[in-house]
């Protein structure tokens, strides 16, 4: 399941329905990323500009070779696009595998290259006005661990 | 066709996106942008470093050398900060 959306989810509730739907799977694995404002460096918002259709091709196209790589049963992307605020849930990444490595590692590999692949762009609101958030190399590096 | 700004670089040309008609020699992405580029010192600026820019063609992101013909919607995409 992909979902482009910018509508506020229930991550515990998408995580109890995905796995409802799997009686096979011996291991889930999930991932929520949070907006997160610094006491030192506080942020009021943060604002997802995205390219819906383009973000629904290549999360589809991520999640199917996520499943082909570690034998998945079953992989979601549930991703947020517009304005949210500290505390809000941005996204989630859920695999179900047989056994817990690969759900682990096909979790890992789908957030290493929906950093890098997926078309959203983060924008911080604070008091001095609106900033964008810069690309990290580290996120480069680490999709790239899983070329091949 | 229609050309695509996202983000920092849609804020610099104040603009989200184009409606071009390249002449016959520009066959490729890379082409596209290279004439895009000449016509627009903003763009130009803001493209001093082209590989930091992704490309999608159709909603599908592809490598520089992918041919336009026929293409209907082409973006250019600063590097993304998804997750």
């Amino acid at each position: 399941m992909i979902r482009v959306t910018e509508k506020p989810f229930d991550p515990g509730a998408e995580l109890n329905a995905f796995q409802a739907a799997h009686t096979e799977a011996g291991a889930m694995v999930s991932f929520t990323g949070i907006v997160r404002s610094r006491p030192d460096d506080p942020i009021s918002a943060l604002i997802l500009e995205c390219y819906p259709e383009l973000a629904e091709n290549e999360l589809a196209a991520i999640r199917d070779d996520a499943i082909a790589r570690f034998s998945l049963l079953d992989a979601a992307i549930i991703h947020r696009h517009g304005r949210l605020v500290p505390g809000e849930t941005i996204m989630m990444v859920l695999t179900l595998a047989p056994h817990r490595q690969a759900a682990f590692d096909g979790a890992q590999f789908l957030m290493d290259y929906l950093k890098t692949d997926a078309p959203f762009w983060k924008q911080e609101e604070t008091a001095a006005g609106l900033r964008w958030v810069e690309a990290r190399s580290e996120d480069d590096e680490a999709r790239a661990r899983w070329a091949r | 066709m229609k050309v695509l700004y996202f983000a920092w670089l849609r804020e610099r040309l104040n603009r989200a996106s184009d409606e071009v008609s390249p002449p016959p020699e520009v066959v490729t992405l890379a082409d596209l942008v290279t004439w895009l580029r000449a016509q627009d010192e903003i763009l130009d600026h803001a493209m001093a470093n082209p590989a930091i820019f992704k490309l999608s063609r159709d909603a599908r992101i592809v490598p520089w050398d992918t041919p336009i013909d026929g293409a209907r919607e082409i973006a250019i995409l600063p590097p993304m900060t998804g997750g």
